[in-house]
């Protein structure tokens, strides 16, 4: 049996629209994910990487076209239905800073519980699982304005685990940190997805690491989003689309960006 | 959010402080009448009349508005530093205060233009109540609307004093052409006052606040979500426009009913919630709420105690006091702690 379609993308247009005006970002995208499959988004600045992460996040409405989560129309889905499908990890910081990892980890379980947010047994096996899986379990009762930065995404990546979906999006979570970081945070995603059976899309700057890691990756490009394994989008050099090609080349061989 | 029963605990020591509180502030004033005497009154009549006549005429009410007025503005204060994602947000900083003053002073110093039987009606403590939880209201709305086009929360505070500064304006364009009794009325006002309370103006104002404390309380998870931005509180999925609304309206009826009784008080509902933090140490609403309304009760009756100046036959403003006290506290803080974190 094939395996089952947690994301999917039919002649999808995206963009911002207002009372006069609608601004296509960008339209025809077409793409399905499996469960368990990590799938990293590149592109260029300003390309348009957040809104789509937006539109399939539903915080942004889509502009025409199919998108189905779950083998449902995202537009159908009530807010607190949606939450049980799909959390996110954002790039801005939360509000405030004196929530303490456990706290905050907490939070995820919102969407499952009763009006006075009452963690059960279960809710709270479910956090300190996650707890564990992001090697939080030590830093529980420290305020979050005490972390580094490298903790901090593993606090955001706890709560969306919490939160208990098949499918995480996070938009640029390797920003702001250094290579070590970047790699510890992609191989606990990966990691995820092979043991969670998770589906994990994020966006990322870092192609190099996005190539070595990723099982499908999603390159945007000004004329089309392009969705295939990392392997293939090398042969039929895609990555050469995704810059101009006058500072940085593509080398097929290593499989780097080099500046030529 | 995990509960803690040491915080259980401290909303205990908190309610017992507050009933020690209250009996020192009933006890102390022009007249100093035995702790004694106060439940005595309470079940039987004390040992001199003119005790119980103090007692159950001037000092419960002014005591039980006292209560009201801190538990109220504190809840009402840490409600908008988690909806406004800013520690500097309070009641009185983003102009609510003066958005329930201008709906006063239009209807104090606008009924002399309804003369007649209407302006009686219109100055029922019921219409006051309306006309400041009203304007308090406007003034919140048309800062969350500020706030949603301007992302930047320095520049949020300055909308708020901006508004602040606009009504001021329209109330002095007001009492330019208002009569000097309406006037008297209106400055008097002004002063803020926990005295001089009817039993009929105590159930209004207890109404209003077990209104927004009923709201507060069921708002309290969205809250906590807020706590995280906008952003991630929608992607857990809370409805956050009807949930932003309730918090408003539940700000408005606390901050504008209280302001209706006892005129615009400041510094209570800014300094209370940062002082609860210090010994709170949670940013769970369903242990901060109930924490900071006794925290605004005991206080306020701290403050209402040091005005009455124990011993003398004065009593100064509330306004002057709970500023005295107010100010240092948040100067202290952000010195202790070169930040405001909430």
């Amino acid at each position: 049996m094939a395996k089952h379609s947690i994301i999917r993308c039919q002649d999808l247009s995206i963009g911002y629209q207002n009372k006069k005006k609608v601004a296509v970002i960008a339209s025809g995208i077409d793409f399905s994910i499996t469960q368990g499959t990590l799938v990293s988004l590149v592109g260029s600045n300003g390309i348009g990487k957040s809104t789509l992460l937006k539109s399939l996040t539903a915080m942004l409405p889509t502009l025409s076209g199919s998108l189905q989560v779950d083998g449902i129309e995202i537009k159908d889905y009530s807010p607190l239905a949606l939450a049980t499908k799909l959390s996110v990890v954002l790039t801005q910081a939360p509000a405030s800073k004196s929530l303490t990892v456990l706290e905050l980890v907490s939070l995820g379980r919102q969407p499952h519980t009763n009006w006075m947010g009452s963690l059960s047994q279960n809710d709270k096996d479910i956090i300190y699982q996650a707890l564990e899986d992001t090697d939080l379990a030590d830093l529980k009762n420290k305020n979050c304005f005490k972390l580094s930065d490298g903790q901090l995404q593993r606090v955001y990546i706890a709560r969306a685990l919490a939160q208990d979906t098949p499918l995480i999006v996070l938009d640029e979570p390797t920003t702001h940190l250094d290579l070590y970081h970047r790699a510890s945070v992609v191989t606990l995603l990966k990691r995820l997805t092979q043991e969670k059976n998770k589906t994990i899309l994020f966006s990322t700057h870092e192609i190099d690491l996005a190539i070595d890691i990723s099982d499908k990756m999603l390159v945007m490009t000004p004329q089309k989003i392009i969705f295939d394994s990392p392997h293939n989008l090398i042969e039929q050099g895609s990555f050469n689309l995704l810059f101009p090609n006058d500072v940085v080349v593509f080398d097929k061989k290593t499989g780097r960006f080099s500046v030529s | 959010m995990i509960r803690h029963t040491k915080n259980n605990r401290l909303v205990i020591l908190l309610s017992g402080l507050l009933v020690v509180v209250a009996c020192v502030n009933i006890s102390l004033g022009s007249v100093a009448i035995p702790v004694q005497e106060i439940f005595n009154s309470i079940v039987d009549t004390p040992s001199k009349s003119s005790w119980h006549y103090i007692i159950t005429n001037y000092r419960f009410p002014k005591a039980i508005t006292a209560i009201i007025a801190g538990s109220g503005l504190a809840i009402s204060g840490l409600l908008m530093q988690t909806l406004f994602r800013n520690p500097l947000a309070g009641p009185f900083v983003l102009g609510l205060s003066s958005g329930a003053s201008l709906g006063v002073a239009i209807l104090i110093l606008g009924a002399g233009v309804i003369s007649g039987i209407f302006s009686t009606f219109l100055l029922s403590p019921w219409s006051i109540v309306i006309a400041s939880a009203l304007g308090s209201f406007l003034v919140l709305l048309a800062v969350l609307a500020a706030t949603l086009k301007v992302k930047d929360t320095m520049a949020i505070l300055i909308i708020g004093l901006m508004f602040g500064s606009l009504t001021g304006a329209l109330v002095a364009v007001l009492s330019y052409f208002s009569n000097a009794e309406q006037l008297q009325q209106y400055i008097f006002w002004s002063f803020g006052s926990l005295g001089n309370q009817t039993w009929q103006g105590i159930t209004i104002l207890s109404l209003c606040f077990f209104i927004g404390l009923v709201l507060s309380i069921f708002s309290a998870k969205s809250l906590n979500a807020l706590l995280l931005g906008e952003s991630y509180a929608k992607s857990m999925g809370l409805k956050i426009k009807k949930n932003m609304l309730v918090i408003i309206i539940a700000t408005s009826i606390l901050a504008g009913g209280i302001t209706a009784f006892v005129g615009p008080i400041a510094f209570i509902g800014l300094a209370v919630p940062h002082l609860t933090r210090q010994f709170v140490k949670t940013s769970n609403h369903f242990v901060l709420i109930p924490a900071v309304a006794l925290s605004g009760a005991i206080l306020m009756l701290v403050c209402d105690t040091i005005a009455q100046l124990p011993g003398t036959v004065y009593t100064l403003p509330i306004n002057a006091i709970t500023s005295v006290v107010g100010a240092p506290v948040v100067i202290w803080l952000l010195v202790r702690k070169r930040k405001l974190i909430f």
